[in-house]
């Protein structure tokens, strides 16, 4: 016990001593939640629209005032042909173009329905997601007010129409995927080069003479990236909560279980690179290869795993984080509990099994 | 199932008997035999890739042998590694204190590591401090020391738990000859307190100054007695002319 407190505490040392790398370890998540955030909230508002009504009826004058009364929209102009919308994007004077279609009006009173088209700027598509979300919604509020109004119902189709970017990125997709990247590089990538660094500055050697139990050693090479990614985690939650109001829908316990359980896999992971690589190079090219490009490619994080090639997505059911990903989306976005999320826990924990069986049975207690 | 073969009363601390290590095809330490008494400094010579590093880590419980027996400490090093371990010191020839650890807490650490009491460890390290003149620092960054420094501590903190033999990998490597004097001084300091000492070196002037010395070639011991003896046996004036005697035979090139 008293071997394990000595060795746990010069673990910290390191650490602390080492403030740049601790800054970044503690300041990418934060940087990160914040640049996502603002690219999603400060867009939404008083986005600039251009409309084209050719009618001029009431109708359409109704839903511009609404929308131009909104905080998310201001009305920066008018145009009169199809040909200026594009005008209007190059220009930079709008990021959305609403357009009604000819006797709106009359149509809307008539034949009970009318179609408004809105074509969104998506080169920022977190931004175009959310304001087209909110024109949908002002128009569709219109719509119910009419139809408390007459008895007859009447139905405006909008249309929306992503240009520039026609595959969307979700919203609140990013705050499970950067928890999942976060975590794992952390864990693994820090882990496997503290332990490698000790067997490159000759450390190691020492250590293994010693009379330290090498899972001793390790376990305690592991309890300060616990520490930074339990603070990780709970800095990215409240950022995401807080700063972005994306809410914990589900819940919050089985977030929490699911998360250590996958610091703990990749921890292990970590574990496991560092009993492969030899140089501190290896050890960041292995993690770097081996899990960043599969975290941020074949997690879901990004693309969808649904899209992908059959092959591909034989390969993603290896990658931690797909399962981790997937049941944080499905705690913290769709509100879910645990009984949603017990295949995703059942696969980590056999996750984590099989890599300490690994790891500790390829950890050399000699050397050769 | 630990059980320590009685041997303080013979008092031989290291006995290797006929130890291999053989590595596919190749035999890299090839039956050697010899015996260390405790209190003696012991010289374990040869060139690079002479073997005397792997027959070095069997004997720290590092490597297992794959032919012969050896005792370090009343242990064998085969069964009872564990046990070996908690009875020797060990310096590596790459430097091998924490940098970013400050001096008294790279003591502390590794007198923790040896299960030393907190009380125990605080009064060494004043004596130490003391002893090495160390007092201003103490409280200094490892990294921030001059490599003689450096190399001094590494040993003290080898020997910090009273180890019953110590094992010192080309202990002086690129250090100035005052402070590889001032080293072997404390060398001998420990073997007064009845610690052995196991050490390789490249510098012939300090195998003068082990009590007995074993010279390996090609993974096999050539020679092995006093410096006065051998030199006797090879009518050579100096170590340095034993030595280039027998690497002469050499035959595995320099790994």
């Amino acid at each position: 016990m008293r071997q394990l407190l000595s060795f746990v505490r010069k673990e910290f040392y390191h650490i602390f001593r080492d403030k740049t790398t601790m800054l970044i370890l503690l300041g990418i998540p934060v940087i990160q939640m914040i640049l996502f955030g603002f690219a999603l909230s400060t867009e939404v508002k008083d986005t600039q629209i251009v409309v084209l009504a050719p009618s001029h009826d009431e109708a359409s004058e109704r839903i511009i005032e609404r929308l131009n009364g909104s905080a998310y929209f201001n009305v920066a102009g008018r145009i009169s042909s199809n040909r200026e919308i594009e005008d209007a994007f190059r220009s930079g004077k709008a990021k959305l173009v609403v357009v009604f279609e000819d006797r709106f009006g009359e149509r809307l009173r008539h034949d009970g329905k009318a179609h408004i088209q809105l074509i969104a700027d998506a080169t920022d598509p977190n931004a175009a997601t959310t304001f087209t979300f909110y024109a949908t919604n002002i128009i569709n509020n219109y719509q119910q007010d009419l139809m408390g109004a007459q008895q007859n119902p009447y139905i405006i189709t909008p249309e929306v129409k992503m240009l520039f970017n026609p595959q969307m990125i979700g919203a609140y997709n990013f705050v499970p995927g950067v928890l999942g990247m976060i975590i794992i590089l952390i864990c693994a990538m820090m882990t496997s080069i503290a332990i490698v660094k000790e067997k490159e500055k000759g450390t190691m050697e020492v250590l293994l003479v010693s009379p330290m139990k090498p899972i001793y050693s390790i376990l305690s090479k592991l309890t300060p990236y616990f520490v930074l990614s339990c603070v990780n985690f709970g800095s990215i939650i409240l950022l995401s909560v807080f700063m972005l109001k994306v809410p914990i829908t589900g819940s919050f316990s089985s977030l929490v279980f699911i998360s250590l359980l996958y610091i703990f896999v990749s921890l292990a992971l970590g574990m496991l690179i560092s009993t492969l690589a030899n140089t501190q190079l290896a050890a960041m090219l292995i993690s770097g290869m081996g899990l960043m490009m599969p975290v941020m490619l074949l997690s879901g994080m990004i693309f969808p795993v649904e899209n992908m090639p059959m092959w591909l997505q034989v390969i993603s059911h290896i990658v931690p984080a797909r399962w981790y990903i997937e049941a944080v989306k499905a705690i913290m976005i769709e509100g879910l509990g645990f009984m949603a999320v017990w295949k995703d826990v059942c696969i980590l924990a056999f996750m984590a099994f099989v890599l300490v069986i690994i790891s500790i049975k390829q950890y050399k207690v000699r050397l050769e | 199932m630990q059980q320590q073969i009685s041997t303080s009363a013979i008092d031989k601390v290291i006995v290797a008997d006929k130890l291999t290590k053989k590595f596919g095809n190749f035999t890299a330490v090839d039956h050697i035999s010899f015996e260390v008494k405790r209190g003696e400094i012991f010289g374990f010579l040869g060139a690079n890739g002479a073997g005397k590093t792997t027959a070095m880590r069997m004997l720290c419980g590092l490597s297992i042998p794959t032919g012969g027996t050896g005792l370090v400490a009343g242990f064998d090093i085969s069964k009872d590694s564990e046990q070996v371990k908690k009875h020797i010191g060990y310096m590596s020839q790459k430097f091998s204190l924490y940098d970013d650890l400050k001096v008294w807490e790279n003591i502390e650490l590794f007198g923790g590591i040896y299960g030393m009491k907190e009380h125990e460890i605080k009064a060494k390290t004043d004596k130490l401090m003391h002893l090495l003149h160390f007092e201003k620092e103490r409280d200094k960054l490892v990294g921030e020391l001059p490599l003689g420094f450096k190399q001094k501590l590494a040993f003290s903190v080898s020997i910090f738990h009273t180890p019953q033999v110590v094992f010192l990998d080309e202990p002086t490597g690129g250090v100035d000859p005052i402070t590889r004097r001032q080293f072997w001084e404390l060398i001998y300091d420990a073997t007064a307190r009845g610690i052995t000492v196991f050490v390789t070196t490249h510098y012939m002037d300090e195998a003068e100054y082990c009590n007995r010395v074993s010279i390996m070639v090609d993974g096999k011991i050539e020679a092995l007695d006093t410096p006065k003896k051998l030199k006797e046996q090879f009518g050579a004036s100096s170590m340095d002319e034993v030595f280039h005697q027998l690497a002469r035979k050499a035959k595995r090139i320099d790994s």
